[in-house]
């Protein structure tokens, strides 16, 4: 099986299950008891109006029918009007997507390499008291809820310590740099303006952290938990035999068969992450899409919602598929398509 | 007869900490090999072979292992006692193992070339810093070697992309690529093809010819031995029964062990099928005292279950760790 | 002259003791089973072992309110005068009801469809089940539960059904997993050849030898399924106010941080205990029973 074969196997699977999502989403959403065109008008609009409405967002219709018309307008990035900001959801989407972008990559770039460090470092200081330290945090950063660091983080370096800001993405009185890709940092650099960049990269760094605290920890543990394992193989022992000294093995023949299953949970936690999001920018009030969405599921915004979703999912997926592909780079033996060892 | 010794292991003790204890898995072996000697090891499955050539190379699993006591000299330093430079230097420069399993002992996601270059880099002799080129010269000679065609382009394949016997031979290209002195070849080609071991086998007697490197080859089977070694040593549950030069082995087996593996094995004249030891390799959980081979021996003593023989000497170069022959010594002095 | 019953318990001895002996190598794993029993003996006699078991719900007394922690109050007492340890005990039984319901709803069916998934590997059968848990695994898992729970009444119950309709997935793909090799396996090859049913190979052959990576993936998802839903609790999607979910109580105190602290701090403290100790727990398990991946 070529490369490209697998790509093209890859994407054809993602185009169908995107598909069933929609459809689960769209089931989801119409459990919901109630009256869409009446929550959409409000209650005191007159009967004929609402009569009206229903007509036109096909109610009236069988399910399959409604489904066909949500999928077409979704596919031309119509995802109706928001209950809660009475605007296009897709107009909603773009002012918020970029937020949580950037928010997500920086978390999960801090979950990757910060785990892959803190885990190699554990492994290579096996057993002694640095090992020790760092299994003890990276334990409590797994099984602490991402929200309860959010609140602790705000508490701490936000109003306590006051270093860095709480609220929004850039300081007020900086001028904000032209939008070309929607995420402050890369926007200041892209336009040379440094103050910008670093006011921006600091309103991210708490609730980055935050975010990624849970990812980087369960990475870490990954990390060290393999790279111990692949300790006792004997192609270790083999290059420690023929004398390759201990750093070399640890910095580049240990780690990078070890990385593969890590790199392999990158796109679980990258889940996580964008889970977790809910939560952060719920804490720190970041104006990102995963609050957007946040507020629409407590506003039963059932357009919102099912965009927000479907955006996710979508996103989601890509990663995994670019996970996938580190992981056959790591791998050569997925790359160049081995059959059944002897 | 102050021969330049290789290796010498003197009493070498080690024991692992498993679930009910301690297992006393290595209980006083000694071992030596001198320059440009072939030693053959023998002995049956556990019985401590790979561990005591774990240990000289000091990649025994530390957690569980323990080594307890004795010494192992290379070039007369004490490998026990370095520090991890020295050691690095012992095992780039002076000596190599060839792991029993060629798959396990290649790194599945680097190509043989990367391998190669590492092995060949940590093995320079003296500080010589090689240049990528002729590191890169010296692992495709060193495939030539081993009779690895087309080694250039065997150099961007990666394991997964070989024979089983290619992987065997790029593993013990690995060891002669750098000049070591001393190759320890744990069971060569035990895990392929009997052909292909054959050819594998001929290979490392031709390699160390002509290098003129000693080798240790373990093995539990007496034929390769008698092929291709100049001494051999008979091991049993943790401790050296006997060593000889090999044809004085095979025509004057003395330890009843080595009698007994020899009766062993099936000669195709004669009849029926041949004998094999009774009983079972001890338990190391609580071996027995004395003499490890006393419950499962023929001729055991009183004194066998109560004190552990050391080796005497019998003829040139032909000692034995059984006190049958002690007290034949003894006799033979007293006389 | 040993009876053979002797000898089979003897040897179910055996294997305890050496069970015990790779449980007990990591003094974690104690540790995790300690705090488990006490989160569970104190959830269980909660009525009894809360100094003030009436303020589990609507209670108020101004004059206590917002008291920091003291002899009478150890938690200390929240906005309203509650006692904050009482209201911990009694969140303690919200999350591991939370854990058992949902693992109840959710290990019978994943198990059921990785097993006829996993035998059937290469049919339709395979394709169906596989691709619909595809889907369900293409959202992240804190967003399904998040969206079904605002369809839906927020309530406990509710989000247990949220949290379980993301959660069976990953019983079917593990099993699944198992499944599909195992049935190359030769004793599940004679009992086809024999003519077995296929009831009786799938549920007498192949299960009892997923039983191990199972437990262990339940107990070690009991800690996530409580993480998740103390999340859900914390936006209002789980246990509503007055009743003490812990995430909830974390959510009521957060806003009164950093002066009264204890109000949040506390059941935060709490929450982190009850996960550590079934990861813990479940780590040690791991060890004991020896499963390699879950």
């Amino acid at each position: 099986m070529t490369f490209a074969t697998f790509l093209g196997r890859r994407a054809v699977h993602s185009i169908f299950v995107l598909l069933g999502l929609s459809i689960l989403i769209f089931i989801i959403a119409r459990i919901m008891p109630g009256d869409p065109a009446r929550m959409a008008v409000g209650a005191r609009a007159p009967q004929w109006v609402v009569d009206n409405l229903r007509e036109q967002m096909h109610l009236t219709e069988p399910l399959y029918v409604q489904y066909y018309y949500w999928l077409r307008d979704a596919l031309r990035g119509d995802f109706g009007i928001s209950l809660v900001t009475r605007r296009p959801v897709a107009d909603d989407i773009k002012e918020f997507f970029p937020a949580t972008l950037e928010l997500a990559l920086l978390a999960g770039l801090i979950n990757g390499a910060g785990g892959i460090i803190l885990g190699a470092i554990s492994a290579w200081q096996k057993d002694t008291w640095v090992d020790n330290v760092l299994r003890v945090i990276s334990y409590l950063g797994v099984v602490t809820p991402s929200f309860v660091f959010a609140v602790l983080f705000l508490l701490l370096f936000g109003m306590a310590l006051n270093w860095m800001p709480t609220m929004g993405r850039i300081s007020p009185e900086i001028a904000r740099p032209t939008a070309l890709t929607g995420l402050l940092t890369v926007d200041s650099l892209l336009a040379g303006n440094i103050p910008a960049f670093f006011d921006a990269l600091w309103h991210l760094i708490l609730p980055a952290v935050a975010l990624s605290l849970g990812g980087m920890s369960q990475e870490a543990r990954i990390t060290r938990s393999t790279m111990a394992d692949n300790l006792n193989k004997d192609y270790v022992a083999a290059e420690r035999s023929l004398g390759i000294p201990g750093s070399v093995i640890m910095r580049s023949f240990l780690l990078k068969p070890s990385l593969i299953p890590t790199v392999s949970i990158l796109g679980l936690d990258f889940a996580a992450t964008l889970g977790n999001a809910f939560l952060v920018e719920l804490v720190f009030n970041w104006p990102g899409i995963s609050r957007y969405g946040m507020n629409a599921m407590l506003r039963k915004d059932l357009n919102a919602i099912s965009a927000v979703i479907l955006i996710l999912g979508v996103v989601f997926i890509i990663t995994n598929i670019g996970v996938d592909i580190i992981v056959a780079r790591l791998d050569p033996r997925i790359q160049l398509g081995a059959g059944r060892s002897e | 007869m102050e021969n330049d010794l290789l290796l010498d292991i003197k009493d070498l003790r080690v024991n692992f900490d498993v679930f009910g204890g301690t297992l006393k898995v290595l209980d006083g072996v000694q071992f030596t090999v001198s320059s440009g000697e072939k030693v053959g090891l023998v002995g049956e499955t556990g019985c401590g072979k790979t561990t005591t050539m774990k240990a000289v190379l000091r990649v025994l699993p530390m957690p569980p292992a323990r080594i307890t006591g004795g010494g192992i000299l290379f070039k007369g330093r004490d490998i026990l006692t370095m520090n991890s430079r020295e050691l690095g230097r012992v095992r780039g420069e002076g000596m190599a193992m060839v792991f029993q399993d060629p798959t396990a002992a290649l790194n599945p996601v680097f190509t043989v070339g990367q391998q190669m270059d590492a092995a060949v880099k940590y093995s320079a002799a003296g500080d010589k810093r090689l240049s990528g080129k002729e590191i890169r010269q010296r692992a495709v000679a060193a495939l030539k070697e081993v009779a690895l065609p087309d080694p250039e382009r065997l150099l961007k394949n990666y394991p997964f992309q070989l024979s089983g016997g290619m992987r065997q031979r790029v593993c013990i290209a690995m060891a002669v690529a750098g000049d070591r002195e001393l190759i320890i070849a744990d069971e060569p080609g035990t895990s392929l093809d009997v052909s292909i071991q054959d050819q594998i086998l001929r290979l490392l007697r031709g390699l160390t010819d002509k290098l003129n490197t000693s080798i240790i080859l373990i093995t539990h089977t007496l034929g390769v031995v008698r092929e291709l070694a100049d001494r051999v040593y008979v091991m049993y549950a943790g401790n050296m029964v006997e060593v000889a030069p090999t044809h004085e082995l095979f025509s004057h087996p003395l330890h009843p062990y080595t009698v007994g593996l020899m009766a062993a094995v099936p000669k195709l004249t004669g009849g029926g099928i041949a004998d094999g030891i009774p009983g079972r390799i001890p338990d190391y959980l609580n071996p027995p005292v004395g003499c490890r081979f006393h419950p499962r021996c023929e001729r055991a003593m009183e004194q066998c279950r109560v004190e552990k023989p050391q080796f005497v000497e019998v003829s040139g170069d032909h000692q034995v760790a059984c006190f049958l022959y002690s007290q034949e010594e003894e006799g033979a002095q007293s006389a | 002259m040993i009876s053979a019953a002797t000898l089979a318990s003897a040897n179910r001895r055996e294997d305890l003791r050496r069970s015990w002996y790779k449980f007990s190598r990591n003094r974690l794993s104690i540790v995790g089973l300690f705090t488990v029993l006490l989160v569970t003996l104190l959830a269980i006699f909660a009525p009894v072992v809360a100094p003030y078991p009436q303020h589990a719900s609507a209670f108020v007394d101004f004059a206590n309110a917002s008291r920091s922690p003291s002899g009478t109050y150890p938690f200390g007492t929240d906005v309203v005068g509650r006692d904050i340890m009482s209201r911990v005990f009694y969140g303690f039984r919200f999350s591991l009801s939370m854990g058992v319901v949902v693992l109840c709803l959710v290990v019978p069916p994943g198990v059921m469809l990785g097993l006829v998934a996993g035998y059937y590997q290469g049919t339709w059968l395979d394709t169906v089940i596989m691709r619909t848990t595809d889907i369900f695994l293409a959202v992240p898992p804190l967003v399904l539960a998040l969206a079904i729970c605002s369809v839906l009444t927020p309530n406990l119950f509710n989000a247990m059904l949220a949290v379980s309709l993301m959660w069976w997935p990953w019983y079917c793909r593990l099993v699944y997993g198992l499944a599909s090799t195992l049935r190359h396996e030769f004793f599940v090859v004679s009992a086809e050849l024999i003519g077995a049913s296929k009831l009786h190979i799938l549920f007498r052959e192949i299960l009892p030898n997923c039983i191990s990576p199972i437990f262990t993936k339940m107990s070690l998802d009991m800690g996530w399924v409580i993480l998740i839903g103390s999340s859900l609790s914390f936006v209002g999607l789980g246990v509503q106010p007055p009743r003490p979910g812990l995430g909830t109580m974390v959510a009521d105190g957060y806003r009164y941080l950093p002066d009264q602290w204890w109000i949040a701090v506390f059941p935060a403290l709490a929450i982190v205990l009850v996960v550590l100790g079934f990861n813990l727990l479940g780590d040690g398990l791991r060890d004991m029973l020896g499963a390699e991946e879950v």
